[in-house]
């Protein structure tokens, strides 16, 4: 690399990683400042664990992500599998389009027209408020989807389609086939797909905004909450494990999708 | 059971993608319906195009510096700023974004990965604190200002700016320029650039005539993936920009919070037929003038 370039790229994460870096730094400073170090302190990291609000805030985050996520990869898991066999034309283009939306709308108008819906039919049945927890995991469920299908789709594409053709030849049940030949190949891509799932749910905060009943505050919503008043470290202290914890996922996710292009490469060298 | 040559989908198949169908439509489309159809009604669910006429001819006076007032169109300006700072703030993502994809596509596959994961890291840190953590960087008495003094200059008043606004913008929307521009180039065949060079074509005319054109749908994607959610993004400005700038976002959450659902249903659909007709644009643009007529 030239050194004009090395230079330009330590700009560039010098810009990218700075509100990272004083987060870091001042979720463990002693004193209240965001901006002046005074001492090395876990407080803050005490105090959270100590705030019961957070605590359930994070504990409805992890059942809603948790719930979303098993309900998208199963259902996204499925699509990819049908959509990968669709003989139809405008079948396959009506699906690829509807999958496209959650992904391109812009995430205020996602969250706006489900909670529109919601009321709308909340009304319909005279109760005074609609928004629950069931109506966020439908809005969660609705744009992970999409990305579950985005990670299976390609394996099951760069799967050989004999295989569960063959399997069902020697007396295999098409269900059979699937969970015995088709499943195994595709697992990398549901599970990165799930972790996927599961780290865009986590971090959601506009649609989960729209779509929240008063009784169920998330994470995000909770730090919308917060910053709305004085922010202490004690928020900083929480970005900081989060972001450990999604990071710690993301690299989960890298190391199955390597291992998994891995074995591809060998079993073409093998061919 | 054969299922090659079939002009059909077998049964199978069509069953496993029909609970995926269903919720599409009763989740994606219906929802995107009730966008409109609250849009066009009163709080008696009668018909009105009064929420649209409001959007484009409400008025309000603006106290000008020097205590005149004007009046002005309250939110054909709203969309007009948050349009000014999405497109302000697609170009300096761009012009920032190009060099950095061209420098990863160059680099030794090892170092492409660890770039690659290292622009997508702050990605991962929730957008709101990633917001605030930039405010309580740039406020007045914050660590850049703190530094400033200590060399006896500023204070640099950023925050409360437009320039803020920008600037957390471009850096919460960075990685979606970089990352579909970076995957264009890197699969890019040398060769081409070899030939180019051979045919007598100097560096500059290389990066002008053959890497260029061939990155625009890279460069397309990105303009996307940026602009669509600075324009309708509505914490950024609230915070960085002191609540100064108020933006179209902030106005469908001004409207969600006062529960005028129909006139936020209003405001939202307004924004999705002008995204889509700009999508569009877009799209009859590059084909016409990129790729020459065909």
């Amino acid at each position: 690399m030239k050194l004009s370039a090395k230079i330009y790229s330590a700009i560039i994460f010098c810009f990218l990683f700075a509100p990272i870096a004083v987060l870091l730094v001042f979720s463990f400073n002693e004193a209240k400042s965001l901006s002046v170090f005074s001492d090395f302190s876990v407080k803050w990291y005490v105090e959270l664990f100590r705030d019961r609000n957070t605590l359930a805030a994070l504990k409805n985050t992890l059942v809603l992500a948790a719930s979303a996520t098993a309900i998208s990869t199963l259902l996204g898991t499925f699509a990819a599998v049908g959509i990968n066999r669709l003989r139809s034309r405008w079948y396959r283009a009506a699906m690829n389009t509807v999958t496209d939306i959650p992904m391109v709308n812009p995430d205020i108008i996602t969250g706006i027209s489900l909670m529109l819906m919601f009321v709308f039919i909340g009304r319909l049945f005279g109760a005074s408020t609609s928004l629950n927890f069931g109506t966020m995991l439908i809005a969660h469920v609705t744009f992970c989807t999409p990305y579950v299908i985005l990670q299976v789709l390609p394996k099951l594409q760069q799967m050989d389609n004999a295989l569960p053709e063959a399997a069902m030849d020697l007396g295999c049940t098409p269900l059979g086939a699937f969970f015995k030949v088709e499943l195994p190949e595709i697992l990398p891509g549901i599970i990165t797909g799930a972790i996927m799932a599961f780290t865009l749910s986590l971090d959601d905060f506009v649609i989960s905004y729209f779509t929240a009943g008063t009784g169920f505050e998330t994470l995000p919503i909770r730090i919308y909450a917060m910053t709305k008043k004085t922010v202490t470290p004690k928020m900083y202290a929480l970005a900081t494990i989060i972001f450990f914890v999604t990071l710690t996922l993301l690299l989960i996710s890298n190391v199955v999708d390597n291992e998994d292009s891995r074995k591809l490469k060998e079993r073409k060298k093998k061919k | 059971m054969k299922s090659s040559g079939a002009s059909r989908t077998p049964v199978t198949y069509r069953a496993a993608l029909a609970p995926y169908s269903v919720w599409s439509v009763l989740f994606v489309l219906v929802p995107l319906i009730f966008v409109a159809f609250y849009a066009f009604t009163d709080n008696d669910f009668a018909f009105t195009t009064e929420n649209i006429t409001r959007f484009f001819t409400a008025k309000s006076n603006i106290v000008g510096e020097d205590g005149s007032t004007t009046e002005v169109r309250t939110y054909v300006l709203i969309f007009m700023r948050s349009l000014k700072l999405a497109v302000i703030s697609t170009l300096v993502c761009l012009f920032m974004g190009y060099p950095m994809a061209y420098i990863m596509a160059r680099a030794k596959e090892k170092t492409q990965k660890t770039m690659m994961t290292l622009i997508m890291i702050p990605m991962w840190m929730n957008f709101l604190i990633r917001t605030y953590a930039w405010m309580t960087i740039l406020q007045d008495t914050g660590i850049i200002n703190g530094l400033l003094g200590k060399i006896g200059l500023g204070p640099l008043h950023v925050i409360g700016t437009e320039t803020a606004v920008i600037l957390g913008m471009v850096y919460d929307y960075f990685p979606y320029m970089v990352l579909p521009i970076y995957s264009i180039l890197a699969k890019m065949d040398l060769k081409l650039l070899e030939a180019a060079r051979d045919l007598g074509c100097g560096s500059l005319s290389v990066l002008r005539r053959v890497i260029l054109p061939l990155s625009m749908p890279g460069v397309i994607s990105g303009v996307t993936m940026v602009l669509i959610p600075s324009i309708s993004t509505f914490y950024i400005s609230q915070k960085l920009g002191n609540g100064k700038f108020f933006l179209i976002g902030d106005a469908i959450e001004g409207q969600y919070i006062a529960n005028n659902l129909h006139f936020a249903a209003a405001i939202a659909f307004i924004l999705m037929v002008i995204l889509l007709a700009a999508m569009a644009l877009l799209k009859y643009v590059t084909a016409r003038f990129v790729y020459g007529g065909d």
